[in-house]
């Protein structure tokens, strides 16, 4: 079920840039018009390009972003996961509760805090 | 005997069967005037049911929306330990199904069952999110039945109930109602913690209009300690039982709202996303249903000022009720969905 939902209407997730509208979505309560235009607007392409996996890729090996892992693609020296996500909040302006506890659990505090 | 030519469709409980285009045209119709009558809602107009049907008196095995017109997939249940750990399973969502959204959750799904592990669940949201990149909601039912004896500390409102001791039910609900807030309120407070971007109250009001309460309240609780903290609100049917009949949220009766209704108050509680649910009839096409669906959460759509995500699971949103809902038929549910509501997602 899920697949046909995919094919049929999704935005594609890591593969393009439905993670990135999502988050605008969820914790900030945007409607998708106003989140395509908001993604978009930060990343200098239009809101049809966020769901194509060709300029996407692109876009999102430029910006650290994460994607599809295959043996075909690998790239090893790219962020992915929670580096990924350091990144999107960044350069998306959006604080992302995750980072921020990152952030906090790596910092260098006075001994016996972590 | 007609000459028309007979597609196959799908009943509503995933079965083919073969109408005229004449025939599905009639469902559509019928369905939309179900709506009007059951819901008091306007009927689908011509342009509306025209396009409807090219959907579903399409041959073709696959539909979708049209290049650009994607929506954002709000995947709940991705993570539940279905073929690998949880921590897998969100990992191939993510990597392998497109998923726009992912979903941490247990497989019971209740409320009262998270309550007692809220450590141990927080720990795996903790280790989830250093290795997943798509947003990671934790996600329960709120389930308030659970609260009920024997599975609970509440006396049983639904056996209270048939014996005629209306009070003594409604004083159990509310007592029920009054756990349910604070357990799910220390939910969130450690999902928060531990990183979380969201929390799902999914199948809200399956227990009526004292689930439906404690979830609004919850939901204004959480939006008061963490303003940037998704809530995701999705219903459990198509109206709100009158399981207790008297209870209010913000000076309004919750018994009997429709999606519009619902939809309104879950915005004011400070909910983030709304999942309006209109259920299947089996006996009917899924033609039928899908004109019914359409034209009942129509209203929410003029009134949203957050994004509306329309449940089109199993046995909700024109989608069969069959444990593997066959393709042909959701994929139309959902070009249907997106084309006619502009849903923002699904």
């Amino acid at each position: 079920m899920h697949n046909a939902h995919a094919q049929a209407a999704g935005m594609g997730g890591i593969r393009a840039a439905g993670d990135l509208v999502a988050r605008l979505q969820m914790t900030r309560g945007m409607r998708l018009h106003e989140a395509k235009q908001y993604v978009a607007g930060k990343l200098g392409v239009t809101p049809f390009d966020l769901s194509d996996p060709v300029v996407m890729t692109d876009v999102r090996n430029e910006h650290g972003f994460g994607r599809i892992h295959s043996y075909a693609i690998s790239q090893p020296q790219q962020a992915n996961m929670i580096e990924a996500k350091v990144n999107i909040a960044r350069v998306l302006d959006l604080p992302i509760n995750c980072v921020e506890r990152f952030r906090e659990r790596t910092a260098p505090v006075a001994s016996g805090a972590h | 005997m007609t000459s028309e030519a007979r597609v196959p469709t799908r009943m509503a409980d995933g079965t083919f069967v073969r109408l005229t285009r004449s025939e599905i045209k009639a469902d559509l119709v019928a369905g939309s005037e179900a709506a009007v009558k059951r819901a008091k809602v306007p009927p689908l107009p011509d342009d509306e049911l025209e396009h409807l049907l090219d959907i579903y008196a399409s041959p073709a095995r696959f539909t979708g929306v049209d290049i650009g017109d994607e929506v954002i997939l709000s995947c709940d249940g991705t993570g539940m330990k279905t073929h690998a750990t949880r921590i897998q399973d969100l990992q191939t969502y993510e990597q392998w199904m497109g998923a726009d959204l992912l979903e941490l959750c247990v497989g019971d799904y209740s409320l009262k069952v998270v309550r007692t592990i809220l450590a141990y669940e927080a720990q795996y949201m903790h280790d989830a999110l250093l290795a997943t990149v798509a947003p990671l909601q934790y996600g329960v039912m709120p389930n308030l039945g659970l609260y009920s004896k024997p599975d609970g500390p509440c006396d049983n409102w639904n056996e209270l109930l048939p014996l005629g001791r209306i009070a003594e039910a409604r004083a159990s609900e509310e007592e029920a109602v009054e756990m349910a807030v604070l357990d799910m309120v220390h939910l969130a407070d450690s999902q928060y913690e531990a990183g979380a971007d969201a929390i799902d109250w999914d199948t809200t009001g399956a227990s009526g209009d004292p689930e439906f309460l404690a979830a609004l309240r919850a939901t204004a609780l959480i939006r008061r300690k963490y303003p940037d903290f998704g809530v995701q609100l999705g219903m459990a049917g198509e109206f709100v039982l009158g399981m207790h009949g008297e209870l209010e949220w913000d000076g309004v009766r919750l018994a009997g709202l429709w999606p519009r209704e619902q939809l309104l108050l879950a915005q004011k509680a400070g909910a983030t996303m709304f999942g309006p649910v209109v259920n299947v009839n089996t006996g009917k096409s899924c033609a039928w249903n899908i004109a019914r669906a359409i034209a009942i959460v129509k209203p929410c759509m003029a009134v949203a000022t957050i994004p509306v995500h329309m449940n089109a699971g199993m046995g909700v949103g024109a989608v069969p009720m069959f444990v593997h809902p066959p393709g042909d038929a959701v994929c139309r549910a959902a070009k249907a969905c997106v084309d006619i509501l502009r849903l923002d997602g699904l």
